[in-house]
C-alpha cells in the first residue's frame, strides 16, 4: 500500500474510537486498524459509561448510542461467606436527564462509536492485526500488519491497543507489564426478563443499579466484584491482582462460581440464562505504573497507557479522554504545520497532567502498594465487620454493654490496638 | 472439579486451525524448572493442563486473549504470545 496517512490508530476500543473520531473531525487523514471481526468483538468491560467523557466528544450521544440503563443507585457491599454489609445510595437526582452514568454492552456500543468515527471521515479496517511498528531510527513511521503487503505508513501512530500493548513493548519503548500492576477479571452475562430485573432491584424501566463488592469473594486476594443491571441482562464478575492469583490455587472461574453462589447474590441471578463468559486484564498499577506515553511519531492512550482509576472503577472515561487528548495534540500540531516529533508530542503529556486523568491517578498513587501489603483489608476486616453487625443485631439475652465489649475485643484480638491505628492510617493514606 | 468448558461453550470463536497464537517456548522448562505451574491455575479458559508426568500441555482453542499466562510467567518467560491473526480467535457477542 503506497498510500500514506496522517495518523494510524491501532485499536477500536474506547481510546481508539475517541482518537479516530477526534482526528477525523479535525480534518486529518486517519486509518484505524482493528483485529476483531467488528469493532467491539475483542473488547471486554463491566460495563459502565460515564456521560461526561463521551459528551466531550459526541455531545448528543444519547440520541443514538446503544445504552442499557441509566444508574440511579450505587451499592457498595462488603461480604463474608454468609453475609453482606453495605451502603446504598439512591437518588431521584440521578433519575433526571441528562443522566450521569449508564450501563452499556461493549460489543454494541463500540460498533456505534466506531460508526461515528467513520462518518466523521476515518477509515477503519477490521480483521487486521498490527504485528509491529515500523521504525526509522527511533521514529515511528508506520505499522506492519498481518495482511499481505501489510506495511502502512503514517506521520504518527496512536497506540490504543489495550492492556496487552504488545507494540510498545516490542519496539522497546516500554517494558512488559508486571503481575502486581494488573488484575485479572472474569465475568458472565446473565439474561432475565426485563420485568424480573426491575422487580428484583426495585427499579423502573430504564433505571439501573450498580453493586460494587469487596471481601471474602476475592478469596484473600486483593480484588473486588461487581454486578450491573442491563436492560434484559445482568453482568457480574470478579477480579483480583495477578500477583495474588499467582500465589494461590483457586481458578478464576471457580472464584466466579463461588461469588454467584453467595447467598446474597444467587437470588439476584436465579433462573437466568448465561450467554457469555469473558476474561480481561485491568491495569491497576496506577500512577507509578504509567509508562512513557509519547515519543517520536507515537502516542499511547487508554488501557495501553495504564490509565485506570482502580478505586473508583473508572477506566473507559480515562480511555476516551486520553484518546481524545492524543488526537487533539496531533490536530493542533498539524494545523500549526509542526512535525510530530517527541518534543512536540510532549504537549500530550502536558494535556494529561492538566486533566482529571493524571490528577486523579496522582491522588491515589500510594493505594496499590498499600493494598498489596495489607491484605487484612480484604480478609480480616470484612469478617470482623460482619460479626460485629451480627452481634449487635441478634437479640439473644446478652446485654448491650457486653456485646460492645466483645466486639471491641474481637478487633483487638485480630489486629492489636496499635495494628488498628496503623490500619486506619494506612487506609487514609491510600485514599488521601 | 468445575468445568470451564461449560462456560466457554457459550462463547463464539473462529479458530485458526493449526496456527496457535500462543506457544510454550521450551516444554522442558515447564516440566523441570517451574515448580508452581501457575498457568494451569490462573488461565481463565483452562487452556493449560497439568499432565501426570509433570508436563504442561497448552491448547489455545478456548483462549479468551487476556494475556494472563504471558504476564504470570515472569520468572521463566517461557510463553511465546502473539495476537491471533486478524478476525480469528474469540469474538465477543456482548463483551
Amino acid at each position: 500500500m503506497a498510500e500514506k496517512f496522517d495518523v494510524i490508530v491501532v485499536g477500536a476500543g474506547m481510546a481508539g474510537n475517541a482518537a479516530a473520531y477526534t482526528l477525523a473531525q479535525g480534518g486529518l487523514k486517519v486509518l484505524q486498524i482493528e483485529r476483531g471481526e467488528t469493532p467491539g468483538s475483542k473488547n471486554v468491560q463491566g460495563a459502565i459509561l460515564y456521560s461526561d467523557a463521551i459528551e466531550k466528544i459526541i455531545p448528543d450521544f444519547r440520541d443514538e448510542a446503544p445504552l442499557e440503563r441509566h444508574l440511579i443507585e450505587q451499592r457498595v457491599w462488603v461480604l463474608d461467606d454468609t453475609s453482606y454489609m453495605g451502603t446504598h445510595y439512591r437518588s431521584e437526582d440521578f433519575n433526571k436527564p441528562p443522566y450521569n452514568r449508564y450501563t452499556i454492552i461493549r460489543a454494541h456500543f463500540d460498533q456505534w462509536f466506531n460508526k461515528k468515527a467513520r462518518e466523521a471521515g476515518a477509515l477503519t479496517i477490521c480483521e487486521t492485526t498490527v504485528t509491529e511498528l515500523l521504525l526509522d531510527g527511533k521514529k515511528v513511521v508506520g505499522v506492519r500488519t498481518d495482511r499481505k503487503g501489510g506495511e502502512i505508513y503514517a506521520d504518527a501512530v496512536i497506540l490504543a491497543d489495550g492492556v496487552n500493548s504488545r507494540l510498545a513493548v516490542k519496539a522497546g519503548f516500554n517494558s512488559e507489564i508486571k503481575p502486581k500492576d494488573v488484575a485479572l477479571a472474569v465475568k458472565e452475562i446473565h439474561f432475565l426478563p426485563q420485568e424480573t430485573i426491575e422487580a428484583r432491584f426495585n427499579i423502573g424501566e430504564e433505571e439501573g443499579v450498580v453493586i460494587e463488592m469487596a471481601g471474602k469473594i476475592s478469596a484473600g486476594m486483593m480484588g473486588t466484584g461487581f454486578l450491573y443491571t442491563n436492560k434484559e441482562s445482568i453482568t457480574l464478575g470478579v477480579g483480583c491482582m495477578l500477583s495474588d492469583f499467582k500465589e494461590q490455587q483457586v481458578t478464576p472461574y471457580e472464584l466466579l462460581d463461588r461469588m454467584k453462589a453467595h447467598p446474597s447474590i444467587a437470588p439476584l441471578i436465579a433462573g437466568s440464562e448465561m450467554k457469555e463468559y469473558a476474561a480481561h486484564l485491568i491495569p491497576e498499577g496506577g500512577y507509578n505504573a504509567i509508562p512513557q506515553v509519547y515519543g517520536d511519531g507515537w502516542l499511547i492512550a487508554g488501557d495501553a497507557g495504564q490509565f485506570v482509576n482502580g478505586i473508583h472503577r473508572e477506566g473507559s472515561n480515562l480511555a476516551m479522554t486520553t484518546g481524545m487528548l492524543a488526537a487533539r495534540t496531533l490536530v493542533e500540531l498539524k494545523a500549526a504545520g509542526k512535525p510530530f516529533s517527541a518534543a512536540n508530542l510532549s504537549r500530550y503529556k502536558a494535556k494529561l497532567d492538566e486533566s482529571f486523568v493524571m490528577k486523579d491517578l496522582k491522588k491515589y498513587r500510594r493505594m496499590p502498594d498499600i493494598f498489596h501489603n495489607n491484605k487484612q483489608f480484604f480478609t480480616t476486616y470484612p469478617d470482623l465487620l460482619s460479626k460485629a453487625a451480627q452481634t449487635l443485631i441478634r437479640v439473644d439475652g446478652v446485654d448491650k454493654k457486653s456485646k460492645e465489649k466483645s466486639i471491641k475485643q474481637s478487633f483487638i484480638n485480630a489486629r492489636t490496638r496499635l495494628g488498628l491505628i496503623g490500619d486506619a492510617f494506612k487506609f487514609w493514606r491510600a485514599v488521601e | 472439579m468445575l468445568k470451564v468448558e461449560e462456560k466457554l461453550f457459550q462463547d463464539r470463536y473462529r479458530v485458526d486451525a493449526g496456527r496457535p497464537h500462543i506457544k510454550i517456548k521450551d516444554a522442558e522448562t515447564c516440566t523441570h524448572q517451574c515448580k508452581s505451574q501457575q498457568c494451569t491455575v490462573c488461565c481463565p479458559a483452562g487452556c493449560y493442563i497439568q499432565e501426570g508426568n509433570g508436563k504442561v500441555v497448552l491448547i489455545t482453542d478456548g483462549c479468551l486473549e487476556c494475556g494472563t499466562c504471558r504476564i504470570i510467567c515472569d520468572e521463566h518467560r517461557n510463553v511465546d504470545w502473539e495476537w491471533p491473526r486478524g478476525g480469528f480467535g474469540i469474538l465477543f457477542k456482548f463483551g
